[in-house]
């Protein structure tokens, strides 16, 4: 097996164990995606020379006879929304083109300092508002199974560069389904921690109550090696909870569901859902309780109303956030040839470095935040958020976990949605409620479409800091199908 | 229209808005410093310049200050509050948007009792809330340094971030023609209550104290109150009183004649004592107020509110109650003090060792003549407490006499260095080797004669002119008493 199909968990050991160097397992990550990211654009941008310093400072520090991490030495993709200071940080934006931020992101920090070597900036929906990545502002990734259909967004750089094998592990946000939904139709694992379990601290800001950063991987135990690795308190995030990280290596490795009682969301599910999801999803119930659990139908009446708040709260936040890309100090600016006033330069830079969902999503912000209208919309879906909240509390007094598909549908062609916000929007159905209460909540593969022989998610949910809950679930199901199937998901996808 | 003529016709209501700069040691929501004139944006980090992906934290020393000001003016505290993103663009603010508190102040409900005329005026307090300061924008070019009409500006980030307290106050009616002195005492018992809380310097002169001062007018015997315009960042206690005495006089005319008042804000002019309009509140900005989503809620535990409450300082009322007995001062020179602003001068004179009279003689004496000459504050002169008991305590020792002591404040006002420094080098000692002084006095007998004689023959009042001699030949050095005494001695004349 090649060093770009190994899982981040063999990659570490082999280093650790120096059977292979950290400067090999970058060099044939490098290889791959020069082969493979035209065709996929996972990549905003790869930098060779400071992707093998980093392999070549681990491979010292190995030498020097220190201990190292599980994961040191093993590549990494970073969602360009992460900043860092040896590569430009873009969010996805043309207002932010070239832009080198003066410092790290929490999470990249940390991984830094855990010895990932980072292979590059991977493309998302620009400033992360996207479920296809087809709104970045350098053109749309492509999905690794069927290039002419979306990776999923606004993470799909991220998720594509994992399911393409050119990284083991990638980094995401989640606001609204971003980790999930491209996990999902790529065949590859996305968590979204607990809100305030990992930090935002440098994670360039779309929804504030709602952004999470979380780990991408090919396999349940990667990605809760690369979650526990970036997690835990940090002073720099008022956000961020004070608290021990959950223990979601030890129930990645775990996988018992014997005796868990599991909810099926009773709202999800139906019209509108693909015929080939349900019938993977249904499998997969059937499946748990074969291997043990007790499953139950829970009833969530709020999440149905949970697309229209997001789509309130999540761009008044964005419209405030978004204010500080205003030409002054950073980024694009233009038109400043001295005739311009200030405020003229600001609106002709955002008019031209704004992307047209950007501008439409800071347009409905501004409006539900403006005076008179302020408690119909904001105040209003701010209500409906305690009542998700309340649902998802009655639902765990009853189940441990709620599962649900993760996305109604599989992969959509490029260009089928663009101009359909509604359409598109409608791919985060099941997955934002989990953001606005805040819970941990992953996708693991369940399986192919039989209409189209795309990758199904099952979306497991957990309490707030009951992160270990979805890596037990997820283990477990990973474990039988993969047992059915012989091997994992991802190597029935096309050769690329 | 004449101030007098106004109040015949109309009844003045007050509000201010008062904003500190806390003196804490970082910002509001970084930790960079908070010093002041540093070089241009060398204060700042990725949090204070918004760069991409940064966050606020709070910083827990400005939550503390804020609760004890609003504590001393008789507040509730929130038991539960937020942050509140305020959002409007404009250059020097990094993020477009400030963060401060809307609905949800830390602090509520309040008064402050001011002495105006002998009278004790309440001021109630609405509210005491924290935001974070802006940058500072330098407008170059154009005739007014303001925005409108410079060639460019340039702008300095070091003061965004810096934590600001705003205090609100209620309406105030029926201040009737003391209102510009209502404004006045309320703005310096304030400055007095926050500097004695230790929570900020509150130099008015650096901006870290500034008022907004609502006025609007009633005609006489109505009771619906009028539209209210708002200076703004008028920076100095006797500008507060100018512009609330303009205010009312321009309004005045305007209602007068018939027309109406546009709510606006509008700006002090320091030369003419008048405002100009501002930006018209009319087509009021929206802020689009909604809770800062990255910071947590500010809960203070009662406990430690309760704690902070029996902790603090003697308050300025009753601070001056104590230090008039301590002094044996009567009402009026306490009074004449309290106005000049040179209680906390007095007290820190008398602190270094001069005797309460001696210190309140030379700040309500010389250098009120000299601040008021120079159009300063007493504060902002340039003299220390402690120079002044170092210069009482010459004269105590008899090393200087009054003439002389102005002669040596005069220098350390030119800054010319510690009194000590100014009269080595001016050569200010009295004279006090009396061969020196029979030496000049010779000299002056000399060159008189007919004064002498005078003396001699019985006529001593012709000794002053002697003594004068004296002095003008001693430059003012010698000791008049002594000189007069060995004149007589050596014309053998006794009194």
């Amino acid at each position: 097996m090649s060093l770009v199909h190994k899982t981040a968990a063999d990659l570490g050991a082999l280093i650790a164990a120096g059977e292979v160097s950290a400067v090999e397992v970058a060099q044939a990550h490098l290889d791959r995606i020069a082969a493979v990211d035209p065709q996929v654009n996972a990549f905003l941008h790869v930098d060779a020379e400071t992707t093998l310093k980093q392999a070549r400072a681990v491979d010292a520090r190995r030498a020097a006879g220190e201990e190292l991490g599980p994961l040191a030495g093993v590549p990494i993709a970073h969602k360009d929304v992460f900043t860092t200071v040896d590569m430009p940080t873009t969010a996805g934006s043309k207002i932010l083109e070239g832009y080198r931020p003066p410092y790290d992101a929490t999470v990249t920090r940390r991984l830094r300092e855990a010895g990932l070597v980072i292979l590059g900036k991977t493309n998302l929906d620009e400033f992360a508002m996207g479920s296809s990545t087809e709104n970045s502002a350098y053109g749309p990734t492509r999905n690794p199974w069927d290039l002419s259909r979306i990776p999923g967004g606004s993470s799909g750089g991220s998720s594509a560069a994992v399911a393409a094998y050119e990284a083991p592990l990638s980094t995401g946000t989640d606001t609204g389904g971003s980790i999930r939904q491209p996990a999902a139709v790529t065949g590859i694992v996305g968590m979204k921690p607990t809100y305030g379990g990992s930090s935002r601290y440098g994670l360039i800001a779309f929804a504030s109550s709602l952004d999470t950063p979380g780990p991408f991987a090919r396999n349940v135990l990667d990605t809760a090696l690369l979650h526990e690795a970036f997690s835990g308190h940090d002073v720099m995030d008022a956000t961020s909870v004070d608290a021990p990280v959950p223990s979601v290596v030890a129930a990645a490795r775990n996988g018992d569901v014997a005796g868990l009682r599991i909810g099926v969301v009773k709202e999800f599910g139906g019209d509108g859902y693909q015929a080939g999801v349900l019938a993977r999803f249904h499998e997969t119930v059937e499946l748990l309780e074969s291997l043990g659990a007790k499953v139950f139908e829970v009833s969530c009446p709020s999440f149905t109303t949970a697309l229209p708040a997001y789509y309130l709260i999540a761009p008044s936040e964005c419209s405030s956030n978004l204010a500080r890309f205003d030409a002054m100090r950073y980024g694009l600016r233009v038109g400043d040839d001295g005739t311009r006033s200030a405020e003229e330069v600001m609106a002709l830079t955002r008019a031209q470095g704004f992307g047209p969902e950007v501008k439409r999503r800071i347009i409905l912000g501004t409006y539900a935040l403006s005076s008179g209208y302020y408690d119909a919309y904001y105040g209003q879906a701010q209500k409906v958020r305690t009542l998700i909240a309340r649902d998802f509390e009655a639902a765990f007094q009853q189940v441990d976990v709620l599962i649900s598909p993760t996305t109604p549908t599989t992969a959509f062609p490029i260009g089928e949605r663009a101009d359909d916000p509604m359409a598109m929007y409608l791919a985060d159905l099941c997955t934002i409620p989990a953001n606005l209460a805040g819970n941990a909540a992953i996708s693991v593969p369940c399986g192919l479409a039989d209409e189209d022989g795309l990758p199904v998610g099952l979306q497991i949910m957990a309490p707030v800091l009951g992160d270990d809950r979805c890596y037990r679930v997820g283990a477990a199901v990973e474990k039988a199908l993969q047992a059915r199937w012989g091997g994992s998901l991802l190597s029935r996808a096309p050769e690329l | 229209m004449p101030y007098d003529e106004a109040l015949e016709r109309f009844e003045p209501v007050l509000g201010l808005e008062t904003h500190v700069e806390l003196g804490t040691a970082s910002k509001m929501f970084c930790g960079c410093p908070t010093t002041f004139g540093a070089p241009p944006n060398t204060h700042v980090c990725p949090v204070c310049l918004a760069l991409p992906g940064s966050l606020p934290t709070t910083n827990a020393a400005a939550i503390e200050s804020t609760i004890r000001i609003g504590l001393a003016l008789n507040c509730s505290i929130a038991e539960w509050c937020r942050f509140a993103r305020k959002n409007y663009f404009y250059p020097d603010m990094p993020k477009n948007y400030q963060i401060s508190q809307y609905d949800e102040p830390l602090c509520f409900d309040g008064y402050l009792d001011v002495e105006v005329d002998g009278k004790t005026v309440r001021i109630e307090i609405e509210r005491v809330h924290l935001e974070e300061d802006t940058g500072k924008s330098t407008h170059v070019g154009g005739a007014t340094g303001r925005i409108h009409g410079a060639d460019y500006s340039i702008v300095d980030y070091n003061r965004a971030g810096i934590p600001l307290v705003e205090i609100v106050t209620k309406p105030i009616p029926g201040t009737d023609r003391l209102a510009p002195e209502v404004a006045r005492a309320y703005g310096t018992e304030l400055r007095e209550l926050v500097r004695g809380l230790g929570v900020s310097d509150v130099r008015m002169e650096e901006g870290s104290m500034r008022f907004d001062v609502n006025v609007s007018l009633m005609p006489r015997g109505s009771s619906e109150w009028g539209t209210r315009t708002e200076t703004k960042n008028v920076n100095s206690l006797r500008s507060v009183e100018r512009s609330v005495r303009g205010e009312i006089e321009r309004q005045a005319a305007i209602l007068a004649d018939g027309g109406r008042i546009i709510q606006e804000t509008r700006h002090f002019h320091e030369n003419t004592g008048t405002t100009t309009s501002g930006r018209s509140k009319e087509e009021a900005q929206d802020y689009r107020y909604f809770p800062e989503p990255d910071l947590v809620p500010i809960a203070p535990d009662p406990a430690w509110v309760a704690e902070l409450k029996a902790a603090l300082p003697e308050l300025p009322g009753v601070r001056r109650k104590r230090l008039q007995q301590e002094w044996g001062v009567s009402d009026l020179d306490m009074t004449s003090m309290y106005n000049a602003d040179a209680i906390v001068l007095v007290e820190a004179t008398v602190a270094a060792g001069a005797p309460p009279a001696d210190a309140r003689k030379w700040w309500m004496g010389e250098l009120a003549r000299r601040a008021n000459e120079a159009g300063l504050p007493l504060s902002a002169l340039r003299i220390t407490p402690d120079q002044i008991a170092r210069v009482c305590a010459m004269v105590a020792g008899g090393a200087l006499n009054d003439k002389l002591a102005r002669q040596v404040l005069e220098g350390v006002l030119n800054g010319e260095g510690s009194p000590d420094e100014v009269v080595a080098a001016r050569g200010l000692q009295i004279v006090n080797d009396e061969g020196e002084l029979m030496e000049i006095i010779d000299q002056v007998l000399a060159g008189n004669a007919d004064a002498a004689d005078k003396v001699r023959s019985g006529k001593v009042a012709a000794v002053g002119a002697l003594v004068g001699g004296v002095m003008k030949a001693s430059r003012g050095k010698a000791d008049a008493g002594r000189a007069r005494e060995l004149i007589l001695e050596r014309l053998g004349v006794s009194e």
